[in-house]
């Protein structure tokens, strides 16, 4: 990466709000945040936060209703492969092969045939999947597919790395390998890197920072620095920091799910209500 | 020497080795290259065995209806469905043999073949990309679905004596009742291939740096593709069917044609001939379209 250094996100005062028969509802308000050119940084929040839709916007999908989404202090306008975003669905075209998907950002941006072919090939060699180039994607598993994406994305050398959920939809072993492959990655490229998650171990053991949103409407609740040493190993996991870090975002993101599904059972309330199953009193059961 | 230790016991422990090893032994014999081939021809038989039961099935199966058909029709069977008149396949066989010495039976099927053709052909050029560009421009769609909804009802076989009066020949009118047949199912299936584009790769497309003629061509094509096929498939089966009534109406040549002639002419054969011929061709079209969807369609969608 030649030059000054490139991917610096800026939100400032992004709300995000929409029309319906009652009124406007706010998703998202007041959220701003930053990202540092090489920073890898996560936003970890309760369903339905507006986690993703801030993402959404940083790829060009939505518009603000209100503040400024900036990259290197350009304005978004729409989407762009400066951008690369990875979702939790499987995105890949199942009627190109892998290296056809890994060419596709490089075609759009009108590189010739021999060129393309050639970076995808190379992109794909480092990324270990070589033997599964003309491959069509409904033959790989949900792991090689997502590596498969992460490649593509990347063929386009863009500025920020945008991540929604991406492991999401893994198993646990897998999701754990993704990570690291992931982590190393972004180590040997050092792009900025915005990841969307709901899970605090994925967030702490790939972050340089977090942040924690509120329930909907989403903000920025906390914002905690990941001290952990690079290159991260899956052992740092049972390490007291990382248990630490641990224990202090689930409890911030417990009360936030609390009150995104409406709020504490009152138990005061039901006792007055006196319904008995079996002969046990409601609230005992709850 | 821990290795050893641990390898110790198990030579002391061992007692009759000629007892044991003899069984252990037995299934090994070196294979030589036949057999893995024999391996390789049972292996096909094995993962085959399904597609073979039912290509059985399906010999035996229509053995058993030319068999009860013959039956029927030697016996001159009448229990309120008569037989009397109806052809033995023999028969149907016997004048088989006899049309297709005759050119003009080929010139029949040719002038078929062409109309399926023209109209198919036309449908789909005029069907798919009206259906992808109905499915792309919602404002299109709009304007275009009303006029759709209320024709689409007409039965092809209807539309005969207004095709009359359009087009200036007879031949005209049947290509056009043709590609009337197959439109419909065609355009509504590009439409429903359109609606059915999973968001995502729409999305992905776009981060990528796709424009909109891009994203048209490399996504919402090969994502419609699948339920466009369909479409065609459909459209082609209705293409046959608007084609042989609008020749048995008003043709002059054709396979229709043919077996209507065959009624007023007391051929009672030529008629299973006639309608022999319309299955196998509708059978073979259909194939056809198969096959274009495997070529079209590498990565597996087509069914």
């Amino acid at each position: 990466m030649a030059g000054t250094a490139r991917g610096l996100i800026e939100v400032q005062d992004f709300c995000l709000r929409y029309e319906t028969m009652e009124g406007a509802v706010e998703a998202v308000s007041d959220t701003s945040l930053t990202v540092r050119p090489g920073e890898f940084v996560s936003i970890v929040g309760p369903s339905g936060c507006g986690k993703s839709t801030l993402l959404n916007a940083l790829a060009g999908f939505l518009k603000p209703s209100g503040g400024r989404v900036t990259v290197d202090g350009e304005p978004i306008s729409g989407p762009s492969a400066d951008r690369g975003m990875i979702f939790q669905q499987y995105s890949l075209f199942p009627w190109k092969t892998v290296r056809q998907n890994v060419e596709f950002g490089l075609k759009m941006s009108g590189v010739s045939r021999s060129e393309r072919e050639r970076r995808a090939r190379t992109l794909l060699g480092l990324a270990g999947l070589t033997p599964f180039e003309d491959h069509y994607p409904d033959r790989l598993s949900g792991g090689m597919k997502q590596r498969v994406g992460i490649v593509r994305a990347l063929a386009t050398g863009p500025r920020i790395l945008l991540l929604d959920e991406p492991f999401g939809a893994l198993d646990a072993q897998t999701r754990l390998i993704m990570q690291q492959i992931l982590t190393n990655m972004w180590q040997q490229l050092k792009i900025s890197v915005l990841f969307v998650t709901h899970d605090i171990d994925e967030a702490i053991f790939l972050s340089d920072r977090i942040y924690v949103m509120t329930a909907r409407p989403g903000s920025i609740k906390a914002e905690i620095v990941v001290p952990l040493p690079r290159p991260r190993e899956p052992s740092m996991m049972l390490s007291s920091e990382f248990l630490g870090l641990r224990r202090g975002l689930m409890s911030l993101i417990r009360e936030e799910s609390i009150r995104a599904m409406g709020g504490e059972v009152s138990f005061d309330a039901l006792k007055g209500l006196a319904i008995n199953l079996e002969g046990q009193d409601l609230a005992s059961v709850l | 020497m821990e290795a050893a230790l641990r390898t110790l016991p198990e030579t002391v422990t061992r007692p009759t080795p000629t007892a044991e090893a003899r069984p252990s032994t037995k299934p090994r014999p070196a294979p030589p290259v036949e057999v893995v081939r024999d391996d390789r021809l049972a292996r096909w038989f094995r993962l085959h065995r399904g597609q073979l039961r039912a290509a059985a099935l399906g010999l035996v199966s229509l053995a058993v209806f030319i068999t009860v058909w013959q039956l029927l029709t030697v016996n001159r069977a009448t229990f309120y469905v008569r037989f009397t008149n109806v052809p033995s396949p023999a028969d149907v066989l016997a004048r088989a043999i006899l049309a297709f010495r005759n050119p003009i039976f080929g010139d029949h099927i040719w002038m078929s073949c062409r109309r399926i053709f023209y109209g198919f052909t036309l449908a789909g050029a005029v069907a798919i990309p009206l259906g992808l560009l109905m499915g792309r421009f919602r404002i299109l769609r709009e304007i275009v679905f009303p006029i759709c909804e209320v024709t689409r009802p007409i039965p092809a076989i209807a539309w005969v004596p207004m095709a009359i009066m359009l087009w200036p020949t007879n031949e005209e009118s049947i290509v056009f009742i043709t590609f009337l047949g197959s439109f419909f199912p065609i355009l509504i299936n590009t439409l429903q291939g359109m609606a059915t584009v999973d968001p995502v790769l729409v999305r992905a497309g776009r981060c990528l740096g796709a424009g909109e003629a891009a994203l048209f061509r490399e996504v919402f094509l090969p994502a419609s593709l699948p339920q466009i096929f369909t479409g065609l498939t459909v459209g082609m089966g209705v293409a046959w069917v608007s084609l042989i009534a609008a020749e048995m109406i008003s043709g002059q040549f054709g396979i229709g044609y043919f077996t209507w002639e065959a009624y007023s002419l007391v051929q009672y054969s030529d008629i299973a001939l006639g309608m022999i011929t319309i299955g196998v061709l509708g059978l073979a079209s259909s194939l056809a379209i198969r096959l274009v969807g495997r070529l079209v369609m590498p990565w597996g969608a087509a069914r």
